[in-house]
């Protein structure tokens, strides 16, 4: 019954975590210490591996390796939300990278669209010239 | 309501102000030549925003006599459009931008109509309709999901208006100003009427006519994209409220 409970919170804890935006500096050390708690855990289930069945029993499973799988489940689903997440991340910076790399450039030479004023287009060209990789054509 | 009074204007093309066509692209070679010279005709600016495109369309625009500014890598058509913004407002003049498609869906004249309306109404934001207007072979499915999508957004913009999903749009300055968009994929078309209101715009609606060819339609948006735009959707509600 206990475990229902630990599962279900660990569940609702991952949703808050996918749809929140931006982790926190915080974040980095509660995963840190996570990472290290793990380690420990698992060094202790590997020398004494009785323990997880006692833990199994104390909070409503019945076999340790159910308790384990459990766990793997959760740390699991964590893995991908806060992958998921830098990687949305990830993507909002290549953005505004290519973005702040296409107004640097701005537009080629010759345009008779552009109206951007003699110096812009000066400092266009300024701007080009060293760049070898017109490799349009 | 138009704070800034119409500058002088020296060419006979532009005296609905600076008006700049902005004209996202993905590889759309086939089209974009025309499409570009057929805006030329009426619009002395036109600014292509060529989102990676490995086709060549950002060449052929130019040649077509676009100003063509280039993203290296594709970032969908919400981030080029805002590429386009930042550029229409940092090293430009404008006082005006039409967003207009690449695959020659739209109508130059429609454009022209909805230029003239945001001059002689003033308002900020002048929206395009399917609906209002006339769809020429539009599909019963697309028709159907544009209004559903139509409702949605009408209910989450609290804008009074007929069609969402249409790349005909003509932006003040202001508006410019204070619209940004964020959003990846196509979903920045409701992130974009969301932003009106908080911003303080004002808006309109004009009707106007699609043509579904058969090249927009091998282009254009698939159906069940409307899944992945409302998931992008409902994603931002739900953490804009966090």
């Amino acid at each position: 019954m206990i475990i229902k409970v630990l599962l279900i919170a660990g569940a609702l804890g991952f949703g808050v975590l996918i749809l929140r935006q931006r982790p926190g500096g915080h974040h980095l050390v509660l995963r840190r210490l996570a990472g290290l708690t793990v380690v420990v855990l698992g060094v202790v289930a590997i020398l004494w591996p009785i323990l997880t069945t006692r833990i199994a029993n104390a909070v409503g499973v019945q076999r340790g390796t159910d308790l384990v799988l459990y766990g793997l489940a959760m740390i699991f689903m964590y893995t991908a939300a806060a992958l998921s997440q830098r990687i949305a991340d990830l993507e909002r910076t290549v953005t505004l990278l290519v973005r702040e790399l296409a107004l640097l450039r701005g537009t080629a030479q010759g345009d008779p669209g552009s109206v951007a004023s003699p110096s812009e287009e000066a400092a266009d060209q300024d701007g080009r010239r060293p760049a070898p990789e017109e490799d349009d054509d | 309501m138009n704070p800034e009074p119409t500058p002088p204007a020296p060419d006979p093309r532009m005296d609905l102000g600076e008006a700049w066509v902005l004209v996202p692209v993905y590889n759309e070679r086939p089209a974009i030549g025309a499409t570009i010279e057929e805006l030329r005709e009426t619009f002395a600016h036109v600014l292509v925003v060529d989102d990676g495109s490995t086709d060549g369309s950002g060449e052929r625009a130019r040649e077509a006599g676009a100003a063509v500014i280039r993203h290296v890598v594709n970032q969908g058509q919400g981030a080029a459009l805002q590429t386009g913004f930042d550029y229409l407002r940092t090293r430009t003049g404008a006082t005006h931008a039409i967003t207009f498609d690449a695959d020659g869906q739209h109508r130059v004249d429609d454009a022209v109509r909805m230029l003239e309306t945001a001059h002689s109404t003033g308002v900020d934001v002048v929206l395009a309709s399917r609906f209002a207007g006339e769809s020429v072979n539009m599909s019963r499915t697309r028709r159907w999901i544009l209004r559903a999508g139509t409702a949605f957004t009408r209910h989450t913009s609290g804008l009074e208006i007929t069609d969402t999903h249409n790349g005909l749009r003509v932006l003040s300055r202001r508006a410019l100003d204070r619209i940004t968009l964020e959003f990846p994929r196509m979903a920045y078309a409701s992130e974009l009427l969301d932003a009106i209101l908080p911003a303080g715009l004002t808006y309109t609606e004009v009707p106007t006519t699609v043509t579904y060819t058969e090249y927009s339609r091998s282009k254009g948006q698939r159906n069940s994209n409307a899944i992945n735009i409302l998931f992008d959707l409902a994603l931002r509600r739900i953490r804009s409220v966090r």
